[in-house]
């Protein structure tokens, strides 16, 4: 492998049933500024996987891809682990991308190990940054060690560097109507996954509209004692028209189910108000509520890290605050 | 049937931190576990093998401290376990952690479902099952949350953020499940006491005929270039303090101006 060989940024254009993921127009709009910053010369290319999907090259004109490789398949109708990771390193090994991003989700985080295995290259996992550093490296940046560190990943020597990147970290470019680029056309083989077979897929449905469209979040983290202690943020929720969510910790104790969950291994919010109860402020966490509106964070720990964030804090024990909270206001309610 | 179950060892995460002189990790007297969703993927064998019967071999990559999260599996129940062990094989990133599991699979043989944890809470990557997966060349269902076996075949469902799929995945196969899959159940003392005498191997990166440029540092495309501590954005936090009362007040006041009550 001979590194100078690869050339370009990849982007690839997660889709189902025709629709692109959102996090495709974000990964456009970073690759622009990846481009400016590694010196202009790297073209942004949208990898298009599927079965009659060549009406959706347009917009991904519109929103930054400088090309559009599309590989039409009736094999790639639905998406299917190792056809699609062996379509995607097949291209990749023709066309050697220096940079190859993915979205992290479900399918962009099962498809890309397996590309990576294929390609023997480096794969940093739900990036939250994406940068080059002052000599000039392709950066991502991860959280680790439960959220309190930061880490800057670099894949050096091997090609194509290869990224999954956290929904919502980046903003897609406002698009320009009409943008054309190229369309390479792509002719693949592509086996049917004999041993996968997606029998039935089944809408899921949730009590409640999801915490992403709430306006209003109280949140519990690993500092709530009780399922009583939990109840009473339900009832403060109530109080001021919000509902509940929570830090990662009362998932694992299986308090609360996934979708209540706030940061990275759950949902990005960006409320009008969130109050954050016994909450120390992992990156994960920080990183998923981080832009809301207005934070008020109480945990009884000077200094943590969820006072980086937040507008207001109150250095106190959540047990004697949050029913002094609700007292004053049932008592105003009531005046 | 015949069960493969990774497990890692991981610090128990909300105490790691930087030193603050050194800008190097603080590990002194920060708690080892059994990452917890691959105690999730014990327990998905144990009950696999209680309704399906054959045998499970835990497998593990890590210092020889790392038994500890091996016994804990044969506790449970598992039957045997395997330590992958070499210094070779330290410093390795998810492609060259996945690939000597993948040989100690092929070492070991003739299994049919290897299962891990979706993911590992030290930096969730999510990788090394597929990459192992990839290796062996066999197919994967990631993120399940139940199981069950019909002749040859795992019957899967799929915990999706939208939705549910049900997969039918001829074995060999992989799979990675999520905490909803089940309760991991604790050791009891007769568990712990058999655990002792159940076979525990220990494996060098030869023993498994690892490719020397496949492993370990060497093997590893990827690196940490820098640790550092997450940069402050809001420096300017207005604190309430004062009696409680008066600080719930002032809270409410904030409920007040932002126009909840």
């Amino acid at each position: 492998m001979v590194k100078e060989d690869y050339k370009g940024i990849w982007v690839f254009a997660e889709q189902e049933q025709g629709i692109l993921s959102p996090t495709v127009f974000e990964l456009l709009a970073k690759s622009h500024d990846l481009k400016a910053k590694l010196g202009g010369s790297d073209e942004v290319t949208a990898v298009l996987l599927g079965s009659d999907v060549r009406g959706l090259a347009g917009r991904l004109f519109e929103y930054g891809a400088e090309n559009v490789i599309i590989a039409e398949h009736a094999n790639l109708a639905e998406y299917s682990t190792r056809p699609y990771a062996n379509v995607l390193a097949g291209l990749a090994e023709k066309y050697k991308p220096s940079i190859f991003l993915l979205p992290a989700s479900p399918t962009g985080r099962d498809v890309a190990p397996r590309v990576m295995c294929k390609l023997l290259t480096g794969l940093t996992a739900d990036a939250i940054d994406l940068d080059v550093d002052e000599d000039g490296t392709f950066v991502q940046t991860t959280p680790n060690f439960g959220g309190n560190i930061l880490s800057h990943i670099a894949i050096p020597e091997r090609r194509p560097q290869m990224v999954t990147v956290h929904p919502k970290v980046f903003s897609p470019l406002a698009p320009v109507s009409g943008a054309t680029g190229r369309i390479i056309t792509e002719t693949v083989e592509v086996e049917a996954d004999s041993a996968y077979q997606v029998l039935e897929s089944t809408p899921r449905v949730f009590a409640g509209k999801p915490i992403a469209e709430s306006d209003v979040l109280v949140a519990g983290g690993r500092g709530i004692k009780t399922e009583e202690d939990l109840a009473m943020l339900g009832e403060l929720a109530e109080l001021i028209g919000g509902q509940v969510a929570c830090a990662r910790p009362l998932v694992d104790c299986g308090w609360l189910p996934h979708e209540k969950q706030i940061g990275q291994s759950g949902t990005t919010v960006k409320p009008k108000f969130v109050i954050n109860f016994a909450i120390s402020g992992s990156v994960q966490y920080l990183s998923g509520m981080q832009d809301s509106k207005c934070i008020v964070s109480v945990n009884h720990t000077k200094g943590a890290p969820i006072y980086d964030v937040s507008h207001y804090g109150a250095v106190e024990d959540y047990a004697k605050l949050l029913p002094a909270i609700i007292d004053e206001i049932k008592a105003r309610k009531q005046a | 049937m015949k069960i493969l179950v990774f497990v890692k060892q991981v610090p128990d995460t909300d105490d790691v931190k930087l030193d603050p002189r050194t800008g190097n990790l603080m590990r002194e007297g920060v708690q080892s576990i059994m990452n917890p969703l691959d105690a999730n993927a014990v327990e998905t064998a144990i009950k696999l093998k209680e309704e399906y019967g054959g045998t499970i071999t835990a497998i593990s990559m890590g210092p020889p401290q790392a038994d500890d999260v091996l016994k804990k599996a044969l506790a449970m129940g598992c039957d045997e376990s395997v330590l992958l062990s070499d210094r070779a094989l330290g410093g390795a990133d998810t492609l060259a952690t996945g690939y000597p599991l993948a040989k100690a699979a092929e070492k070991i043989g003739g299994y049919d479902l290897l299962i891990c944890g979706r993911h590992a809470v030290d930096a969730e990557t999510a990788q090394t099952g597929p990459i192992i997966a990839g290796f062996l060349d066999i197919p994967q269902v990631t993120l399940v949350d139940s199981v069950k076996i019909e002749d040859g075949y795992a019957v899967c469902t799929r915990l999706l953020p939208d939705r549910t799929e049900t997969v039918r995945v001829r074995m060999p196969a992989l799979i990675t499940v999520c905490q909803e899959i089940n309760t991991p159940r604790y050791p009891k003392p007769a568990g712990i006491m058999k655990a002792l005498k159940k076979p525990r191997y220990v494996w060098t990166a030869k023993d498994i005929e690892c490719d020397p440029a496949m492993i370990g540092v060497s093997g590893s495309p990827s690196m940490n270039k820098k640790i550092f501590e997450p940069p402050k954005r809001n420096t300017d936090t207005k604190y309430f303090t004062g009696p409680i009362e008066d600080v719930a007040k002032q809270i409410v006041d904030v409920f007040q101006a932002e126009n909840l009550i």
